[in-house]
């Protein structure tokens, strides 16, 4: 029952000039067209309420999608439902090739959610959480320190108890694992809460530089200027389903993938 | 999947070693029931339906019994604080969404109470010899017995925890599930141990078997629906 490791072990995204695939990439101006995300009418129900009701997206590699939204329009729902979190009822679901359909686990590897919880253990310290995070994913450990760094963690902070940091000091450790383990998909649900000014404009330097590296984003924000400067792409959902999607014409990130990082 | 087993455990461990639960709650209570029941069970005489004379309680009738539901009670405790663990801040879809082998954390988690109760259970027989004037005559009775029935507690605490971990009601739910469950693994466990503590009409291996056959069969039942307990229902 060994899962699969990150991007390395992943099976590539389907990759053929499909019809879905130009129709994206023609719109969305991606240049691999390797599709990692490819939704159509998915359906999720929470309980019986459909909190994604016949939802179509798809996304390329490279991509930073902004998902924007109401509040309970179904942007968390979306971003779990793409990380195998939540059950796919209806419509079809792929993610990085893999159909969510049959097997929600295989994708959760190469998937990395930073959400309103941080998942992280309060009597563990900054370091021994993300190295728990690294370990437990499948990660290079060699990654860590240089994660800490990246994101102002290394130093004395590193060995303060999680329950004892400030929140945004935790929502720099969840984004630390989340550099660390280095997942071709990166989900982000309102990853600029909690974080001052300097923060914010570092995760989005963060953002681009995963974009540029061939990793896709897609991010659930309320900041529509962080959003409108950071996305090459956004996607407006309501009632569970894209009521709107458009690309961002000043993107700013050029999109140049590099295909020996990641596997997709 | 024991690689994943080893991550957990030295997880949970970490914890608790710095949360000191065990020491500081799990273990005083384990002793506090030894040292209350000695108190009370001094002057015990037991009379029978019709009796004129009196019985006393046999010191290893009472101190085998007195073991396992101290035993009992610290597991609910500490399979409870497992739990607790990762319902806080999402550490469950942290678990998850990591691509774990489920079987794996669930070996890893069950492993952690496991060690924890034997902890305590070593604390308990020292003080059911001083408190309760039990000898000790089979050692190796005792610890064959007591870890099959530790890995019952264990691993049928981690799924039923794990289970009612989304539970408003999970702190009464987890006792209710698991003492019918546990109820004829104890009445083993305490008849083995009984035949280790100076009761020499009692054979107390066939209850070992017992309980060895009942540890792999909840083993098992745990490797192969972990998954499913881990997941939404």
């Amino acid at each position: 029952m060994a899962g699969l490791e990150n991007k390395a072990e992943i099976a590539p995204p389907v990759a053929v000039a499909s019809e879905h695939q130009q129709v994206n990439a023609a719109r969305t101006g991606s240049p691999g067209g390797v599709l990692v995300i490819d939704f159509q009418r998915v359906v999720v129900l929470l309980g019986r309420f459909p909190g994604l009701a016949g939802l179509d997206l798809r996304v390329s590699q490279g991509e930073i999608v902004v998902v924007r939204g109401a509040n309970g329009a179904g942007k968390t729902t979306l971003l779990k439902a793409v990380s195998g979190l939540v059950t796919v009822a209806e419509g079809s679901a792929a993610v990085l090739g893999v159909d969510l359909r049959r097997d929600r686990r295989t994708v959760r590897r190469s998937v990395g959610l930073l959400g309103h919880q941080g998942f992280l253990y309060d009597d563990l310290t900054v370091a021994e959480n993300i190295a728990f995070a690294v370990r437990a994913g499948g990660g290079n450990p060699e990654r860590i320190e240089p994660a800490m760094a990246r994101v102002g963690l290394a130093g004395r902070l590193r060995d303060l108890r999680v329950g004892a940091c400030s929140a945004g000091q935790r929502r720099r450790t969840s984004l630390a694992s989340l550099i660390a383990r280095n997942p071709a998909l990166w989900l982000l649900d309102e990853p600029h809460a909690g974080l001052d000014a300097e923060a914010r404009d570092l995760l989005d330097t963060l953002v681009r530089e995963a974009a540029a590296g061939g990793t896709t984003v897609l991010v659930a924000s309320h900041d529509e200027t962080r959003a409108e400067a950071l996305a090459t792409r956004i996607v407006t959902v309501g009632g569970g389903h894209v009521t709107n999607d458009r690309p961002v014409t000043h993107p700013a990130v050029t999109h140049q993938p590099h295909p020996g990082d990641h596997a997709p | 999947m024991l690689r994943d087993a080893l991550t957990v455990l030295s997880k949970d461990l970490r914890i608790e070693r710095r949360s000191k639960v065990t020491t500081t709650q799990i273990a005083p209570f384990g002793v506090m029931v030894l040292v209350l029941f000695a108190f009370g069970l001094d002057e015990l005489v037991v009379r029978g339906p019709g009796e004129s004379s009196a019985n006393t309680v046999s010191a290893a009738a009472v101190s085998a019994g007195l073991f396992w539901l101290a035993t009992l009670f610290a597991a609910l405790l500490a399979v409870q604080r497992s739990s607790a663990l990762e319902q806080a801040d999402g550490g469950r879809d942290g678990l998850r969404l990591s691509g774990m082998d489920p079987a794996g954390i669930f070996l890893g988690k069950s492993a952690a109470v496991f060690l924890q109760l034997v902890v305590l259970e070593v604390l308990l027989a020292i003080g059911v010899v001083l408190l309760f004037d039990a000898t000790l005559r089979n050692p190796l009775l005792l610890a064959a017995t007591a870890v099959p029935a530790t890995i019952v507690l264990a691993t049928t605490g981690t799924i039923y925890a794990t289970l009612t971990g989304g539970q408003r009601s999970r702190d009464t739910l987890v006792p209710l599930l698991e003492f019918p469950l546990v109820a004829p693994i104890l009445l083993a466990a305490s008849q083995a141990t009984r035949a280790a503590l100076d009761d020499r009409t009692i054979d107390g291996w066939p209850w070992v078997r017992l309980l060895v056959v009942a540890a792999l069969a909840f083993t098992a039942l745990g490797v192969l629906l972990f998954d499913a307990v881990l997941e939404d229902l």
